[in-house]
């Protein structure tokens, strides 16, 4: 003990001969601790203190009545069914990706990554609009009027479809880091292909299979548009939060709700990290060029096409009845051409869309400069507590945004921190609650720059803050630049969280589209997505440019 | 030659008067994850002294590397010093040191031209544009890399990415190098051309090298001083020449020279040799490590340098079994079936008559007795 403790003593003496460091390093540990740690201890000592004195009696409550027990035993299971139907759909789509001679990949690979880019919940207005009550399939194609949507299947076929990219950037990354000479190897020596696929290349992505089913089961669980929309009298917990949260205004009931969600999705994430850490299989060499094994026969490759199409064209229905229903009087009703409703679009959503836009944007370089000092204070620097750091400034990825939302409200409804109703509030949720891929892109991308580099600058003279700059930021630009766009484009289209901290003077586009949608303006609603799509793919491209541009000035125009 | 004068006269500028290295009881231990402690250096002192080539020699594990990057500021030292010129920098970090290291990988900054890379330095120094051109200039031209100034590392080939390397860290004038193996990326023909430049530069500019490698070749062509390291300590220091025929130790004689070591017994103790029994014959070795207290009966390794052992078709005072032949182009190594071993004997090959034989027939053996060494057993 006695021994750590002069480690400890040893390594801060070692940081503070460079005061910079040392600074930047406090100021991230306490913002970590403000934003992050601050909240969710807010949450937790609600729920047990609800009248200011510690009693465990709203958990006793929720466990005691049927519809908070039903919203458990929902989530879990909405969780699980969705989880193992998208992993099964990415794996699918994965393997014919990587390991595959199918026609037509190049325009799959673009495609797959459609409902990243949506909204949450766009997808449930287009199932709205094809199998709702006035849906064009339900109502239209089979006049029944006595079909319902609302419900656990319309709930998983909307995240199915909405989460498989998730599951699939995961396993098309974990495909192709097996090296292609294993299987190739394995038919040398007499397997066939079939044989070959399930004594090699299935068991070594099993854990990449089960990572990926856990990150959808978390994200399963934690969404709200969704069920909120669909839900019907299928009751979750994210929701069932909110409403005790802010419809009943019972709120130490709304934060313990909140809890029960973080318990399975912190484990589930922790579990999810475990598997990933002792996924050793793969083999990065780091080598570019290399054979994709010939796995699969003409038929195969026939068969996994006709897949991926399905899947494909499954999901560009629900833009093709997004982009009619926006041209349709009453959608079900009146099915005349119109115009009027991107008039109501421009009153109402372009103000709402500037306000989202610009909050984005100003929580977008800031969320991945502090990624990258994180990332680069947890690789590359030695100091006590580092562990612990690493955990906080990850762990943000598994806390429900339920639980942020409801934490943020607790945390600074007033002093010393008075952030709600500002715009401040929304741009700090945005930026923590993005930061854990930013770190987690940057630390990676470290991890790939040898450390003689970074010791070769030092060596040469230059202070740990020159080194950064010059020799690490450059050489770290395109994990700069993913952690920039994921936030841009997760700050644009989430939900569950700003729900509870937008105000009069700052709405955002997505709670926007809620209401538009529970209003049944679905016409309204699917302009206001579009909207959305479009700003996000504007967005995309210009922080790639400002990133492209700042290389070049670092670089130099090179090669 | 000017410009060769213009960096020395520029080096007396430096603020560290050119000095001795003092290395004082360096211990350094780290965690190795399991929470287990593993001693790489061990209570190890050395002085290096100015303008010296030295290097740390030993096989990997052994803790040269630890050493050089406790050296250069890397590595915190557990305890003990390291001191240059009379002041202790072992707390220094590493920008403040001077003492520019050649990577094994180069580590050139793969973003930066040739030469900004070798211009880096410089700039760290906040030296002004006009002056850094000069230099950089001066650099390359020292290693002969004039011309490819607005490169970038990656079009470079290995041996050129090397001397870019070697060009960084002369630019600064140092009055210490440091080298972490930066030859073992290269082919062997670039890597012998490459060591010769190295120790021309740092003759002709009078620099102090501090080399670590494990290829013993490398070491001993190229030092004035040789340390072999093993297990975190210094077993021998001394001249090539010195390390390479007076091992004072089984594990020198072994990773120098590549010793064939034979069990035998000592019949008799002279006053400077010892007489031992090999084969039930009597041979008289000098005893180099000046064993007194070795008795009588006593069992020894003898030890016996490849290039010591003579192998022919001729009556010798030994026999043994061909077991395997290499040939090597200007030699060729024969191994022999000898008193229940297999030792290897390097010869020249015009004097070799040996190529009819077949393996496991009879040859007779010979040693040249100025070359075998006795130590005692541990």
């Amino acid at each position: 003990m006695s021994h750590a403790l002069t480690r400890a003593k040893s390594q801060i003496v070692q940081m503070a001969k460079e005061p910079v460091v040392l600074v930047t390093l406090i100021t991230i540990v306490a913002l970590l601790g403000i934003f992050i740690l601050y909240p969710l201890f807010k949450v937790i000592q609600l729920s047990l203190m609800p009248d200011g004195v510690f009693s465990f009696s709203v958990y006793e409550y929720i466990f005691a009545h049927p519809r908070f027990r039903g919203a458990i035993t929902n989530s879990i299971m909405l969780g699980a069914i969705v989880a193992t139907l998208a992993t099964a759909v990415a794996y699918l789509f994965a393997y014919s990706i990587s390991r595959t001679k199918m026609a037509g990949k190049k325009a799959f690979k673009i495609l797959v990554y459609l409902p990243i880019i949506a909204p949450p919940f766009m997808f449930g207005i287009a199932i709205i609009l094809l199998f709702g009550n006035n849906g064009l399939i339900t109502a239209g194609l089979f006049n029944s009027y006595n079909y319902s949507v609302y419900g656990l299947h319309g709930l998983i076929i909307t995240q199915t479809v909405g989460l498989f990219p998730l599951a699939y950037l995961m396993l098309v990354g974990i495909l192709q880091g097996i090296d292609p000479d294993l299987e190739t190897c394995a038919m040398n020596l007499g397997a066939s292909r079939l044989r070959t696929f399930f004594t090699v290349t299935f068991p070594l992505s099993a854990p990449g299979i089960l990572a990926a089913w856990l990150l959808i089961f978390v994200a399963s669980m934690t969404d709200f548009g969704t069920p909120i929309l669909l839900g019907g009298n299928f009751d979750v917990l994210s929701v069932q939060a909110y409403l005790e949260f802010t419809g009943m205004g019972n709120l130490p009931r709304g934060a313990a709700l909140a809890v029960i969600l973080i318990i399975p999705t912190i484990g589930t994430f922790l579990l999810q990290r475990h598997i990933l850490s002792k996924r050793t299989y793969t083999t990065i060499t780091g080598k570019a060029t290399r054979h994709t094994a010939d796995t699969a026969t003409p038929l195969a490759n026939g068969i996994f096409f006709s897949i991926c199409l399905a899947i494909c064209l499954f999901m560009l229905m629900f833009y093709v009845v997004i982009i009619v229903c926006m041209f349709i009087k009453i959608w079900g009703v009146n099915w005349s051409f119109t115009l009027e409703h991107f008039v109501y679009a421009w009153d109402v959503s372009l103000g709402v869309l500037w306000n989202t836009t610009l909050l984005a944007a100003v929580a977008t370089p800031i969320t991945a400069c502090i990624s990258v000092l994180i990332a680069y204070f947890i690789v590359r620097k030695t100091f006590p507590g580092k562990k612990y750091v690493a955990i906080l400034s990850m762990m943000m990825f598994a806390v429900p945004g339920t639980a942020v939302g409801i934490g943020y409200i607790l945390a600074f409804n007033e002093g010393p921190i008075l952030l709600t109703g500002t715009a401040y509030i929304i741009i700090a949720c945005f930026i923590f609650r993005t930061m854990p891929i930013g770190v987690e892109a940057s630390i990676a991308s470290l991890k790939q720059i040898s450390n003689d580099i970074e010791e070769s600058s030092a060596n040469l003279g230059a202070t740990t803050a020159m080194t950064f700059k010059r020799i690490t930021l450059p050489l770290i630009t395109p994990a700069f630049f993913a952690s920039a766009t994921f936030t841009f484009i997760r700050s644009m289209t989430s939900l569950s969280a700003v729900i509870f901290l937008i105000s009069a003077n700052w709405n955002l586009l997505t709670p926007l589209l809620l209401s538009q949608t529970e209003n049944l303006m679905l016409a309204q609603a699917s302009i206001t997505s579009l909207i959305l799509c479009t700003t996000l793919i504007i967005g995309i491209y210009i922080i790639k440019k400002i990133t492209k541009l700042g290389q070049e000035r670092i670089f130099g125009k090179t090669n | 030659m000017k410009m060769i004068n213009n960096m020395i006269n520029a080096q007396s500028m430096d603020k560290w008067e050119s000095a001795d290295l003092v290395l004082k009881n360096i211990i350094k231990q780290f965690d190795d994850g399991s929470g287990q402690t593993v001693t790489a250096v061990n209570d190890l002192s050395l002085t290096i002294k100015k303008g010296e080539f030295v290097t740390l020699l030993g096989p990997s594990g052994c803790g040269k590397t630890t050493t050089l990057r406790m050296i250069a500021g890397f590595e915190p030292v557990n305890s003990g010093e390291i001191h240059l010129g009379g002041r202790q920098i072992d707390e220094v970090p590493a920008f403040e040191r001077n003492m520019p290291m050649v990577f094994q990988s180069y580590a050139l900054f793969p973003h930066l031209s040739i030469f900004e890379n070798v211009a880096y330095g410089l700039r760290a120094r906040k030296v002004e544009n006009k002056v850094v051109k000069n230099e950089v200039d001066i650099a390359l031209q020292l290693v002969n890399l004039v011309g490819l100034e607005g490169r970038y590392p990656g079009e470079l080939s290995g041996g050129q990415q090397q001397r870019v390397a070697l060009a960084r860290a002369l630019v600064l004038k140092p009055k210490i190098i440091l080298f972490d193996e930066p030859l073992s990326n290269l082919d062997a023909k670039l890597r012998i051309q490459t060591r010769l430049e190295i120790k021309r530069v740092q003759k002709m500019l009078g620099i102090t090298a501090i080399y670590v490698t494990h290829d013993q070749e490398e070491a001993l062509s190229m030092s004035d001083q040789v340390v072999v390291m093993n297990k975190g300590k210094i077993v021998q220091v001394g001249p090539p020449e010195e390390i390479y025929n007076r091992p004072n130790s089984v594990f020198v004689a072994d990773f120098i020279g590549n010793a064939n070591f034979i069990d035998v017994d000592v019949l008799e103790v002279k006053d400077k040799t010892i007489v031992v029994n090999l084969q039930n014959q009597t041979l008289e070795i000098n005893n180099s490590n000046s064993y007194h207290d070795i008795k009588v009966g006593e069992q020894v390794y003898l030890s016996i340098k490849p290039e010591a052992v003579n192998v022919t078709q001729n009556e010798a005072k030994f026999s043994g079994n061909l077991y395997s032949t290499s040939f090597l182009g200007a030699n060729t190594e024969y191994e022999i079936e000898f008193e229940n071993i297999v030792i290897s004997s390097v010869q020249k090959n015009s004097e070799s008559d040996l190529k009819t034989l077949t393996y496991g027939s009879e040859v007779s053996v010979d040693f040249n007795v100025d070359y075998l060494q006795i130590f005692r057993k541990e």
